[in-house]
């Protein structure tokens, strides 16, 4: 169970400091493809018996740079759509011809709370580390494009590696939350949280920390219920992002009748 | 021939059925996709077919009619996106998001209480995936009226729905309610999806939607023709893949074959390949005199 908490922590710090980005640039579904890309590499590198992390990074990275290349060429939701779909597909012919056990297939989809052993937390905490690293290094341009990226054109930066930069932090920090919270689920906590602190408040890094936050309670709930109850991880990762976002939406709504009644 | 087509293909009931209902569902993929595409709605698109697996999943724990369950559960996330907010992007994006992440959640709940009460295994993986092969027969007329309700509420709706897609700012100026025209276009793209989902699965489901209408989007100047190539490229991608997915049984000597959705989506993104390539020629050999400059579907209202 330590070792549930170490990597749910680290996993729960890095999606909400990603997320954020990924609510402000509106790439929910960017977020939501790239997972699936990890699911196909874990399921192909247990085909060809390497370390399933090395699976879950290359392939991440495969989604992330196939959104990036087919945006040029069409509207990038549709590239979205098209590479998840590839990726799905290719995780769907792996399982096809390797005899993968069921229970480890469900647990990569839906997560599962011990997915990273305690020889894997040294890896996951170097990703974790040069993925965070890559976010502060990328935080002021990043910043900048998602808020208006003629303004950040205008002052030099160069917005295409900026995109392909960021869809490579949100790789990274997908192939660690796969294995605990699911291929399905790992965007959500991308979601949820981030987008329940834009709502409480609109100030960047105010925001970024309520985003951590949130998502920190969200994933410590979510394995404590996961171990009192034997369900799966997903099922509260998804719902209880979903909550916090809810609940954030009713609060904000509240605080204006409150403050229109003030004024009244 | 004998290679391309292995003994047996076409008397195989199986096969049939699937070739059949394969075809239905891919024509309706196209027509609603055409739309889906210009409206920039993939993400909404593409997360219906999960919120409606979820509802499928949770009707076959409830013993009621998956069909029901598919299409219930797609008309339902569907009115939850509205209910939190689709009218601007970025909320639309969010409001997707916290949907589809809700509804893949009582995926994870349905399914592993479903293999508690089953035995059999690789039911998760059917029901998420999905393949053409196991359909029932006895589901085609139903896939047939719902199909026909959709293709005829399209029809009915199709100005207003085109001038909405292309030009929000112009169709309001005309009089369009935006509002319900999308509330009705995405009741209609949850019917398509939850449909094809539960035919062909929520993999095929997404590059039925996306891919050819996006090939076809490309290429034509026109709407109809959009609509007939969209179909076109989708029917030929299906049929192709369910050939090869039947051939692939004997390919490795093994009785164990590749998956359709694997041979599909490959199929899907060769045309889109393709199709970018001549579209990219045409436009460099028409330039000097003036034509053939990537279809701006404005032209379209």
């Amino acid at each position: 169970m330590t070792n549930a908490w170490l990597s749910g922590t680290i996993i729960a710090f890095l999606a909400g400091s990603v997320g954020f980005f990924v609510v402000l640039r509106g790439s929910a579904f960017a977020a939501h493809a790239i997972p699936n890309g990890a699911f196909a590499g874990a399921a192909g590198a247990n085909l060809v018996g390497v370390n399933p992390l090395v699976g879950l990074v290359v392939f991440a990275l495969g989604a992330a740079f196939g959104i990036s290349s087919l945006s040029r060429r069409t509207r990038s939701d549709v590239a979205t759509a098209l590479a998840l779909v590839m990726m799905l597909a290719l995780g769907a012919a792996f399982l096809a011809t390797s005899s993968a056990y069921e229970p480890a297939v469900n647990a990569l989809l839906f997560g599962e709370i011990l997915g990273v052993s305690s020889n894997e937390l040294l890896p996951v905490a170097l990703l974790a580390v040069v993925s965070a690293v890559g976010l502060a290094v990328l935080y002021r341009p990043l910043l900048l494009s998602s808020i208006s990226s003629d303004l950040a054109v205008a002052r030099g930066v160069n917005v295409r590696l900026i995109d392909v930069s960021f869809l490579i932090v949100v790789a990274l920090s997908s192939a660690l939350a796969v294995p605990v919270v699911g291929a399905l689920l790992t965007f959500s906590l991308m979601i949820g949280p981030p987008a329940a602190a834009r709502i409480v408040t609109s100030r960047p890094p105010r925001a970024l920390a309520l985003s951590v936050g949130f998502s920190m309670l969200t994933l410590w709930a979510a394995v404590a219920s996961s171990y009192w109850t034997n369900l799966p991880i997903g099922f509260f990762v998804g719902t209880l992002s979903a909550a916090v976002y809810l609940a954030a939406k009713v609060w904000s709504r509240a605080q204006s009748r409150r403050l229109r009644r003030a004024l009244a | 021939m004998h290679v391309l087509l292995e003994p047996g293909l076409f008397s195989n009931d199986t096969v049939r059925t699937a070739l059949v209902l394969g075809a239905l569902v891919s024509i309706v993929s196209g027509v609603v996709g055409v739309f889906t595409v210009l409206r920039g709605q993939s993400f909404a698109g593409h997360a219906l077919t999960d919120v409606a697996t979820a509802g499928g999943a949770g009707a076959s724990l409830a013993a009621l009619s998956p069909l029901a369950g598919f299409i219930g559960g797609g008309v339902i996330g569907a009115g939850a996106m509205d209910a939190i907010g689709v009218q601007r992007v970025k909320d639309r994006d969010v409001a997707t998001g916290v949907v589809l992440g809700a509804a893949t959640g009582l995926s994870a709940l349905f399914l592993y209480l479903i293999t508690l009460q089953t035995t059999t295994t690789g039911s998760t993986q059917s029901i998420l995936f999905g393949s053409v092969f196991t359909v029932e027969p006895s589901t085609l007329p139903d896939v047939l009226v719902l199909t026909a309700l959709v293709l005829v509420g399209l029809a009915v709706i199709r100005r207003p729905l085109l001038m909405s897609s292309i030009s929000p700012e112009l169709a309001a100026a005309r009089g369009v309610r935006l509002r319900a025209v999308g509330i009705v276009f995405m009741v209609m793209l949850a019917v398509a999806v939850g449909l094809s989902a539960i035919v062909i699965g929520s993999i095929l489901s997404t590059a039925l939607l996306i891919g050819p209408p996006a090939s076809a989007l490309r290429v034509s100047t026109r709407l109809s023709r959009a609509l007939l190539i969209a179909c076109a490229m989708g029917v030929a991608a299906t049929w192709l893949g369910i050939v090869f997915a039947y051939d692939s049984y004997y390919w490795f000597g093994s009785g164990r074959g590749l998956p359709v959705s694997f041979f599909v989506v490959v199929d899907v993104l060769a045309e889109f390949v393709l199709v970018s390539l001549v579209a990219r020629r045409r436009r460099r050999l028409l330039a000097p005199f003036g034509r053939g400059a990537r279809p701006d579907h404005v032209g379209w209202i």
